[in-house]
């Protein structure tokens, strides 16, 4: 009798802390998840009355151009990933070694990691102007004639920002790949060199290969990172991804819809549109990766 | 290194390595400190220049060749940036916005892990799941939803209609959980002989023991509020109501044709969090790439 009185009185205990947290989920985390699927399908918006307009929605995008050029900006900006894994493998192997001030180096490579995307954006605008710094650089270098402008040339744009999303993650993936580094044995190695291998064939056949699962980590936060870009382009180029829609990708359409135009409807559906593409890339990804990579480690 | 070949003649192979030994104690250095400086050069570089631009003087901001070492050097621009800008109402309003939301998720978080991991009521394995669940599925259009909803709850252009959508992660339960599950069962059984109610247990106990999951829960939650930039934008109606980082974005339009100002300002806004980083670069660090690994 005791006991189970004295259970009872824990569940209840149980049940009054979780009330507080699982009312905010339920609000703020489920509803919108349920509540985002049939919004897609109506024509809500700040002004008019709401109706249900079908796959009106849907229609729509497919035949928006801006819609088309987002996404493929969205993917393009997929190639940032290899660039940020093979840099920050190369800053880890630098800041592997065993030298005085190391630690110092390390520090202030993970700076840009926690400072605002805000400031990063400023500062690197500041770094593009055409008077800018990075033009004063490649002259100098003889690279370049006329200055180029990185911010306003359409063309360039994109990659400008790129620059930007890769030189804030630098920090973030060489510290996964410093503690990667520092978990594979140096016994492994020494093993090899006793054997014969050269510093080449160690890293080829050793290192590289031990390494592979936080390669394969890393590579998928950073292609959903790259897919989800939206700060630094609305920061340096604002909401229409200027100049001449050069710089639009998914996330910052669906904002400009919903937020500028008050289009919630549509900015529904083309979030939709956009969030089911994601999972069949996702659900593609681990399945390349299972066979490629991580099977022949575990 | 060489013991296995060293058999074959020992006086000049251990001659030949210890030459080895001494080239490379001696070129490794030279090749790798200059690489090192180089990284960091461009790692920080930007941020150097708009520190560099923020000490200058109106006539050497636009000028080409640049300077790169400010001549003279002046504070002007970070003294008169406070009257340009309402610049402690935005650290003001930063402050608050990140202890409110820092300190919502620390509790929340907190008291819905704790039962989720440590009673095993009815019920417990449906709702861990459903709330770990929302980490899957898509939420393509939460933040319009979110708008909506804070509308209706009457909290448009409020720091509670900010704060109260990301009052509570479902990361952070995840990691709390993780944690509170692998204290031993013996704390808890001891303080409950010794007749220490529930929420006592919990608070004076069990809270302590995960001190490295609430450091890393505290760690990324200062951060991610600290530099939040969108939803505050689309929550406030007032620019006066704007934390740092939405004021710098509006201000960085309007303000361009005096970029000494929007420099200084920016450097302000980052410093807070660069110095608590480098005071706490270690749990930061590990609390980050920990997190991660699992």
């Amino acid at each position: 009798m005791a006991a189970s009185k004295e259970r009872k009185r824990r569940y209840r205990f149980a049940y009054m802390m979780l009330t507080p947290g699982v009312i905010l989920l339920i609000v703020f985390t489920f509803y919108p998840v349920i509540y985002g699927l049939p919004l897609a399908f109506t024509n809500y918006s700040a002004v008019d009355t709401t109706d249900w307009v079908g796959f009106k929605n849907f229609d729509k995008a497919f035949h928006d151009p801006d819609f088309w050029i987002s996404l493929k900006n969205s993917l393009l900006y997929v190639i940032v990933v290899p660039v940020i894994q093979i840099l920050s493998i190369l800053m880890a192997v630098l800041v592997n070694n065993k030298l005085r001030f190391v630690q110092f180096f390390r520090v202030a490579y993970f700076i840009p990691v926690v400072t605002s995307m805000v400031a990063a954006a400023i500062a690197w605008k500041w770094v593009f102007e055409e008077q800018g710094i990075l033009n004063y650089f490649l002259e100098t270098l003889g690279v370049i004639d006329e200055p180029i402008s990185f911010m306003a040339e359409p063309k360039l744009a994109l990659y400008g920002v790129m620059c930007v999303t890769i030189w804030k993650g630098l920090g973030y993936y060489m510290m996964i790949y410093l503690a990667g580094l520092q978990s594979i044995p140096s016994e492994l190695q020494e093993a090899a060199r006793i054997d014969g291998a050269g510093w080449l064939q160690v890293i080829w056949r050793i290192t590289i290969p031990l390494l592979m699962p936080f390669v394969l980590l890393c590579s998928l936060m950073s292609v959903m990172g790259a897919i989800r870009v939206f700060d630094e382009i609305f920061v340096m180029h604002g909401p229409k991804g200027d100049p001449v829609s050069s710089t639009l990708v998914t996330s910052v359409y669906t904002y400009k819809l919903a937020f500028q135009d008050f289009n919630f409807g549509y900015s529904a559906a083309v979030g939709l549109v956009v969030s089911l593409l994601i999972m069949v890339l996702t659900i593609l990804l681990f399945r390349y990766t299972r066979k490629g990579g991580l099977t022949y480690y575990e | 290194m060489s013991e296995a070949a060293s058999l074959a003649s020992p006086e000049r192979d251990r001659s030949r390595t210890r030459k080895r030994r001494f080239a490379k104690k001696l070129i490794a250095p030279l090749i790798l400190y200059p690489l090192l400086i180089l990284t960091a050069l461009i790692c920080l570089g930007p941020f150097l220049w708009l520190l560099s631009t923020a000490l200058k003087t109106g006539d050497n901001v636009y000028a080409f060749p640049p300077q790169f070492i400010p001549n003279p050097i002046t504070f002007d621009n970070f003294i008169d940036v406070f009257n340009i800008m309402p610049l402690w109402h935005y650290i003001w309003n930063t402050v608050y916005m990140t202890v409110l939301g820092v300190g919502l998720n620390l509790l929340l978080c907190t008291i819905t892990a704790y039962p989720l991991a440590r009673i095993s009521f009815p019920g417990r394995s449906f709702i861990f799941y459903a709330i770990v669940s929302t980490m899957i599925l898509p939420n393509a259009a939460g933040m319009i939803v979110n708008f909506i909803i804070i509308n209706k709850f009457g909290l448009y252009n409020s720091m509670l209609g900010v704060v109260l959508p990301s009052a509570i992660s479902v990361f952070n339960i995840f990691l709390l959980r993780q944690a509170f599950i692998t204290i031993p069962n013996d704390m808890e059984h001891s303080a409950r002989v010794d007749g220490a109610g529930e929420f006592r247990i919990f608070l004076i106990i069990m809270l302590p023991m995960i001190r490295p999951a609430v450091a890393t829960v505290l760690i990324f939650d200062f951060m991610a509020f600290w530099n939040s930039l969108i939803w505050p934008v689309i929550v406030f109606d007032d620019q006066s109501k704007y934390p740092l980082g939405p004021a710098l974005q509006y201000l960085n339009g309007t303000l361009a044709y005096n970029f000494p100002y929007i420099a200084a300002g920016t450097i302000i806004s980052i410093l807070p969090i660069v110095i608590i980083f480098l005071f706490l670069q270690k749990q930061f660090i590990n609390g980050m790439v920990g997190a991660v690994k699992g």
